[in-house]
């Protein structure tokens, strides 16, 4: 009988997961697959790919660096939260989440209002007579755009991480002689690493596939994969190249993710012995 | 048993009252027609403008419009290829229109329903895009050209499209983020036919585009207002009738049209695509656009070239005394119009442009 439940309890996130991802799913394998004049059978599209390697290249690294960032940014954030009052917890947790509540599209476009060469920024700067600063349409000013977007993403999962870490353990091995550097190396960071990892994923999968950002705050040759994806659909007219790259990088995440999880579940366990 | 019987009773007698009354109100029933448009494109009651569409569902109150707009002619053109979608009217440009016809995109109109139509002038029928005039109504028309903020630019440098090429003004310049339009540029600089099927030329042109991309900014389209009013850029190629928008916030922009090179001469017609639903409704918003009233009233805000001369008379004077809403016959002379490409041609302008975008 609880049995039966559970299948009934699952069924309706089963049927929205084959109608909204798996059915899409092939389609798009369909569509990276197929000639975009005949329709028919071909490996074209995956041939084609080579020229947007470099592209995809950028991508991953701009998306590695965004992740690196948010990482050494967002740690310390989430351990202060974990360790104040529940009160002030719920508080914290709250002004974090709430850019979130905000369009992504319009925070992204305030950042280009901030950095355009006669922006506020660069208007503030003139009154102080430094010169203007060139910083929109540069890698870094995408970098810090998708910093900026995803670090809730980074910071939540910590949070719940490190504020489950059982402070008795801090206690113990304290009491054996570790100093501060080591209770963090040798305990707190063991044991907060499925939250680094699932912060990590959480920042550089949206990171790697976003393509507003970098139209934004990038230049003419800071173009991301999600960039040349969509250009292919809204006005190449070549769905079936878009299609075989958004495959190609979904394949790439995956990897991703999976080398990540392995690499959590390893030291999870070498932490749980140790 | 009784209460089952009443409660069915009193259901019957609902579904009787609804059936009734929406076969009653069946007569003046609303009906929703959705217009597809390019992005800044309609007069919408800003800087006391006519709000053309709020006038269009006063005089009609049974029509509803659903506005939306798009960037450029590939990005509609690639929405409705893709199907799934309703839209009653579109306003592509000239060589768009060629192609949806070609591919049996559009419908013919019938003009019994667009009175208006007898307003239009002789230049604008019997176009190459549609000979026998079935399928569009003119919009509007307009040129090509280069528009620089002369508070940056040294007018010895304004010689013509390699304007566009300058690497005084590095990374101050914008270019057209469509495909036709900036081969256009690219073929007029080098001296080609802008409705060329050759493959080498179309490669010759992609390369100098991709030449220009270390000085380009962006490749923008409608994002081209804020950039050249608040002089983020000083150099862009853009529409004659959006310059005359845009020098109203900054007086300090002017327009270029390089004669000698050549450049494009446009003309933007409404038509009825073959997803739509209301084409009768369709007709009647078509055949208000074409009045000369609201036409200039229209165009007056836009500053984009009326294609009725009958519509001049209500217009700003100074406005069609503007030689660059209406540019002398000598200088039309030296304009020309994007025409039908093979859909072959039309893939690799395509694919040479991303590979120029994302190279």
């Amino acid at each position: 009988m609880r049995k039966n439940n559970s299948v009934l309890l699952t069924t309706p996130y089963i049927l929205w997961m084959v109608a909204f991802t798996l059915i899409p799913l092939g389609v798009v394998a369909y569509y990276a697959l197929t000639d975009p004049a005949t329709g028919s059978f071909s490996l074209t599209n995956i041939q084609d790919l080579g020229m947007y390697l470099p592209v995809l290249g950028t991508s991953v690294w701009y998306s590695l660096v965004s992740a690196a960032i948010c990482l050494l940014l967002g740690y310390p954030v989430a351990y202060y939260i974990a360790h104040r009052t529940p009160m002030m917890q719920r508080i914290l947790y709250m002004l974090v989440m709430l850019p979130m509540c905000m369009s992504f599209l319009l925070r992204t476009l305030a950042w280009v209002g901030l950095l355009q060469d006669t922006g506020i920024l660069n208007r503030i700067l003139g009154w102080l007579g430094i010169g203007p600063v060139h910083m929109i349409r540069t890698p870094g000013a995408v970098i810090l755009g998708m910093v900026y977007n995803y670090l809730p993403y980074m910071i939540l999962p910590l949070y719940s991480t490190i504020v489950k870490i059982d402070g008795r353990l801090v206690e113990a091995a304290e009491d054996l002689g570790c100093n501060g550097v080591q209770v963090f190396g040798r305990v707190i960071l063991p044991l907060s690493m499925p939250g680094i990892i699932s912060g990590t994923t959480m920042v550089f999968v949206p990171a790697v596939s976003t393509f507003y950002i970098s139209q934004k705050l990038g230049g003419t040759d800071t173009v991301m994969i999600g960039d040349v994806i969509e250009r292919q659909f809204k006005q190449g007219n070549n769905p079936n190249l878009g299609a075989a790259l958004s495959l190609v990088l979904m394949i790439l995440v995956f990897i991703c993710t999976g080398i990540m999880n392995r690499f959590a579940g390893a030291n999870e366990e070498g932490g749980v012995i140790v | 048993m009784k209460r089952i019987i009443s409660v069915i009773a009193v259901l019957a007698l609902l579904i009787g009252c609804t059936a009734a009354l929406s076969g009653c109100s069946s007569a003046d029933e609303t009906v929703t027609i959705n217009v597809y448009n390019w992005g800044q494109y309609i007069a919408d009651g800003e800087d006391d403008s006519l709000d053309v569409i709020a006038a269009f569902e006063d005089k009609y109150p049974n029509i509803k419009v659903n506005y939306s707009t798009f960037d450029s002619n590939e990005v509609m053109y690639t929405k409705l290829s893709n199907g799934g979608i309703t839209v009653d009217v579109i306003i592509p440009s000239d060589y768009m229109i060629a192609r949806m016809i070609q591919e049996d995109m559009l419908l013919e109109l019938n003009f019994d329903n667009i009175p208006n139509y007898q307003y239009v002038d002789e230049a604008f029928r019997n176009t190459d895009y549609d000979p026998e005039n079935k399928y569009s109504v003119p919009y509007t028309w307009g040129t090509v050209g280069i528009i620089y903020n002369t508070k940056y630019v040294d007018e010895a440098d304004v010689t013509g499209w390699e304007l566009l090429w300058n690497e005084k003004y590095a990374g101050k310049i914008l270019m057209f983020d469509n495909s036709r339009d900036a081969f256009g540029i690219a073929q007029y600089l080098l001296g080609y036919d802008v409705n060329t099927t050759d493959e080498a030329e179309l490669r010759a042109c992609a390369e100098k585009l991709a030449e220009q991309k270390p000085v380009v900014q962006q490749y923008v389209m409608d994002q081209i207002f804020d950039a050249m009013e608040n002089e983020e850029a000083y150099i862009a190629p853009y529409y004659a009738g959006d310059y005359l928008t845009m020098v109203e916030e900054n007086p300090d922009l002017a327009f270029y049209m390089p004669e000698h090179q050549g450049f494009n001469l446009f003309i933007d017609a409404m038509c009825i695509p073959s997803c739509a639903q209301e084409k009768e409704a369709a007709e009647t918003f078509i055949n208000f656009l074409c009045d000369p009233e609201i036409s200039a009233q229209n165009l007056d805000y836009l500053g984009y070239s009326a294609p009725q001369s009958a519509a001049k008379e209500y217009m700003d004077p100074e406005m069609v005394a503007s030689e660059i809403a209406y540019p002398s016959e000598e200088v039309l002379a030296a304009g020309s119009s994007f025409a039908y490409l093979p859909e072959e041609t039309s893939r690799l302008m395509e694919s040479l442009f991303m590979e120029v975008r994302n190279g």
